[in-house]
């Protein structure tokens, strides 16, 4: 099919494969990226929030043509049991800048125009191609790719995986582990669309100006999970993720799940009205630093979800996936400009790089919050927010009782549910992992 | 809690999705079995797509029309060999417009 070689080829066209191409075709290198999808974006679901600090290290000025939904001027967080919410709220105008710091988009939109900016740096972008295996030589060192399209293998120096959470060639090859049950989260989502104005409405915003909501508690049923509610300009986007292992022990059903946090009394207001227009579902990696695989080795470098660079404790995703496509491009730049070989040797680098920024920095801050939550999740998610939504309740209702009652049965609720001892294990421990 | 909202159709959510179906050549397949085993059985429960199902002699099938390549059996049941995963062929499968 190709019979020319190239100097990397890039598997993947979400946010990692993306900047990574771009990264590396802007730099003139020989790129060839390829797609399973049928445009760079068909096969991609994210919330989705964009960070835009780390998208103007690839393209400074990505807000002149990107497809952006909303800036977020408002963040926030609810803890729920089954009738309430309590809450907390931050909005700032600050956050109206010139160069506002986040914002919601559409990935398959996103993706498409991502993807035009790869191709108009040079390299060769190549859809409805689903590469089935990594091409070897006798020393075990990565030389190309075989896909499904007819012809023999194509070949590069260097293959960059950015195949994503469920990526099967790096596992099949034997460079990482299978993600396990109790390292990835299944979320589904569904997009609703509103008119804009009615959105601006619902949620106190003035033009471009989006707000977020983040959610735990009893929806969740117990397990380890979060809701999310992102105000894009003409939709809203909401879903619901668990762990996969929480998943099979309960036997809930993400749908159901779905439906639930949909139909709460503090969410259904929100949505009514909307006309549905799609529902995706996606893994999301949930391991933290502890499930990081190895980062490169000879012939290959990993990024994004496939390396499980995704902080859970922060809800940051795609800033990862795309600062790691972006150092595995510039690692693999300076060793090919120094005409070294793709050695695991010289590959290395991109781990220092790596180590060196904000991403293996925060993950790595965070180590132990994944064990800490997933082995507590009955308290945290079910317990927690029943005991704070009863307290919260008895705070603000008037009805007679000396305050002094109140607050004595609102601790004696406290000790009888998680007792003493549990309450302050609880905090120790979470303190010690947020350290 | 219990989930208060028992009735959910998965089919009418999956119809709002766009899809190419290659036709006769399923992605996903499920080892023969008598029995299932818990994680075959929970795909039942857990697929999103609800893909799973169990036949009338309570082993499972699967049909990966509405799949959404999520990768949530995969992660439960290849390690076990239950199931063969792969990914469709290039530019099949399902089709996000917003994702």
């Amino acid at each position: 099919m190709i019979e020319e070689k190239f100097d990397a080829i890039v598997i993947g066209a979400g946010m990692s494969g993306n900047a990574a191409a771009y990264t590396l075709a802007n730099r003139g290198l020989k790129v060839l990226q390829l797609e399973r999808g049928e445009y760079a974006g068909s096969k991609n679901v994210q919330g989705a929030i964009m960070y835009a600090s780390m998208l103007e290290k690839i393209i400074p000025d990505f807000r002149e043509d990107a497809p952006l939904e909303r800036h977020l001027v408002e963040q926030r967080f609810w803890m729920m049991d089954d009738t309430s919410h309590t809450g907390m709220h931050y909005r700032s105008s600050d956050f109206n800048e010139e160069k506002p710091n986040r914002y919601t988009i559409i990935r398959a939109q996103f993706d498409k125009w991502f993807s035009s900016k790869v191709r108009e740096a040079g390299a060769t972008v190549l859809c409805e191609t689903t590469v089935t295996e990594l091409a070897r030589d006798t020393n075990g060192k990565v030389i190309g790719v075989h896909t499904d399209r007819r012809g023999g293998a194509i070949f590069s120096d260097v293959v960059v995986l950015a195949e994503g959470v469920n990526g099967l060639l790096g596992t099949r090859a034997g460079l990482r582990d299978m993600p396990r049950p109790e390292t990835v989260a299944l979320a589904v989502k569904e997009i609703h669309f509103l008119p804009e104005e009615v959105i601006c409405q619902r949620f106190g915003l003035t033009g471009n100006e989006g707000c977020v909501i983040e959610a735990a508690g009893t929806f969740s049923q117990g397990m380890t999970g979060l809701a999310f509610l992102y105000t894009n300009r003409e939709s809203i986007s909401l879903g619901v993720g668990c762990l996969v292992s929480d998943y099979a022990r309960t036997m809930e059903s993400p749908y159901a799940l779905l439906e639930e946090f949909k139909s709460h009394p503090s969410v259904k207001p929100l949505l009514a009205d909307s006309e549905v227009k799609e529902y995706a579902a996606h893994l999301i990696p949930e391991g933290g630093y502890k499930a990081i695989p190895q980062l490169f080795g000879d012939g290959w470098v990993v990024v994004g979800d496939a390396a499980q660079l995704n902080n859970a404790v922060h809800r940051e995703g795609s800033n990862l996936a795309m600062t790691s496509g972006r150092l595995a491009a510039e690692a693999i730049f300076q060793v090919k400009s120094r005409k070294d070989p793709m050695s695991a040797e010289n590959l290395a680098l991109y781990g220092k790089m790596l180590e060196e920024s904000f991403v293996m920095k925060d993950l790595k801050k965070h180590k132990d919050m994944p064990a800490l939550l997933h082995t507590n999740s009955q308290n945290f998610f079910m317990t927690y927010p029943q005991l704070i939504s009863a307290a919260a309740q008895s705070f603000v209702r008037v009805d007679g009782t000396p305050k002094i009652d109140k607050e004595r049965a609102t601790m004696a609720q406290f000790v009888k549910n998680r007792s003493r001892w549990g309450m302050v294990s609880d905090a120790v421990r979470l303190a010690f992992a947020w350290r | 809690m219990t989930i208060a909202v028992k009735d959910v159709r998965v089919e009418d959510k999956l119809f709002q999705n766009r899809y190419l179906v290659d036709v006769g050549r399923p992605h996903i397949t499920v080892r023969p079995h008598e029995t299932p085993s818990p994680n075959l059985l929970a795909l039942t429960k857990v697929c999103p797509a609800k893909c799973y199902e169990q036949n009338d002699k309570g082993q499972v099938e699967i049909t990966a029309d509405g799949c959404m390549e999520c990768g949530t059996c995969r992660v439960l049941c290849e390690a076990s060999g239950e199931i063969e995963w792969n990914y469709p062929r290039g530019g099949f499968g399902v089709l996000f417009k917003f994702g």
